[in-house]
């Protein structure tokens, strides 16, 4: 079941931020005060916590119990449609992308061949050393 | 760390954009984009498929199609208008897939950059509308949480420098 309240809009909206993504992957690695969270970046507290209301409204982060605390954590269920449709994209054209690096490099060794036999024909040719 | 890697982000809630370097200028990665007989060859999304149809008339206005077809017979085709062409800096065009698995029409803008005889390749896709990006992500949304959880750090990271 998806939380109440989350549609994909918020989830982009969330995910269009990079401090917001920069937050979401301090989280990714475990739960983080609101503190703790604030730390790494050259933002105040305030906004930090605004950032997080957002997150929080998209259904992508939740608050522990902890009363003093209240740490933060990743909820990666509304993520995951997102990730899902990013990663069909990035797959799809990781390939394509990998067939253009060879294509390219053909065409950057045919290239090569044709300024390289125009540069034989205009070079004044050498008068005594012959070179075999 | 290496330097080809493709990044994707969501710059809005309605465009995805992938971005890529290419050892090559950015005249002749221009050329791989609109040129049929160096489209076909790579052009192609999974192992497995051909690309029988490629036309593409590159001129604001002109149209482009694509079909591609698997081992099994399997056809998919695509298609759309172009609407802005800077060679070899941009190009605007839309794209619409037969079946709509992508939701409907989207807008896609790519843009080349280069420096140092590198190219910088990147490709905007604009969804026409909410729904249709909705539709869009629904469409293949197949995989369970856990896959997409394990992806999440990678991604995360990689979009976070």
């Amino acid at each position: 079941m998806k939380p109440t309240g989350y549609t994909l809009d918020t989830t982009f909206a969330a995910l269009a931020d990079p401090t917001r993504r920069a937050i979401l992957a301090r989280l990714a690695s475990g739960e983080a005060s609101v503190a703790e969270l604030a730390k790494p970046f050259d933002v105040s507290q305030p906004a930090i916590s605004k950032h997080l209301k957002v997150l929080e409204r998209a259904g992508l982060i939740s608050r522990g119990r902890e009363a003093q605390r209240r740490p933060r954590r990743l909820e990666p269920r509304p993520l995951a449609d997102a990730t899902d449709w990013i990663e069909r994209y990035r797959k799809i054209w990781e390939w394509n992308y990998k067939r253009l690096d060879a294509v390219l490099q053909e065409l950057k060794a045919k290239q090569k061949k044709a300024v390289d036999a125009l540069l034989e024909d205009v070079k004044p040719k050498p008068r005594k050393r012959k070179l075999k | 760390m290496t330097k080809t890697a493709l990044k994707v982000t969501t710059p809005t809630d309605r465009e995805l954009a992938m971005t890529r370097v290419f050892d090559a200028p950015r005249g002749m990665v221009f050329d791989t984009l609109t040129k049929p007989e160096l489209v076909k060859r790579w052009l192609l999304g999974p192992p497995g498929w051909t690309m029988p149809v490629c036309e593409i008339d590159l001129r604001v206005g002109g149209k482009y199609r694509y079909v591609w077809e698997n081992a099994d017979g399997r056809k998919m085709g695509m298609g759309g208008t172009f609407q802005e062409i800077v060679r070899p800096s941009r190009m605007v065009a839309t794209e619409s897939y037969d079946d709509h698995w992508t939701g409907g029409e989207t807008l896609v803008t790519t843009e080349l950059v280069e420096a140092r005889s590198k190219t910088t390749l990147t490709m905007t896709v604009r969804y026409a509308s909410r729904e249709a990006r909705d539709a869009a992500v629904k469409m293949g949304a197949t995989k369970g949480v856990e896959a997409s959880y394990d992806r999440l750090d990678d991604l995360l990271k990689e979009e976070t420098r």
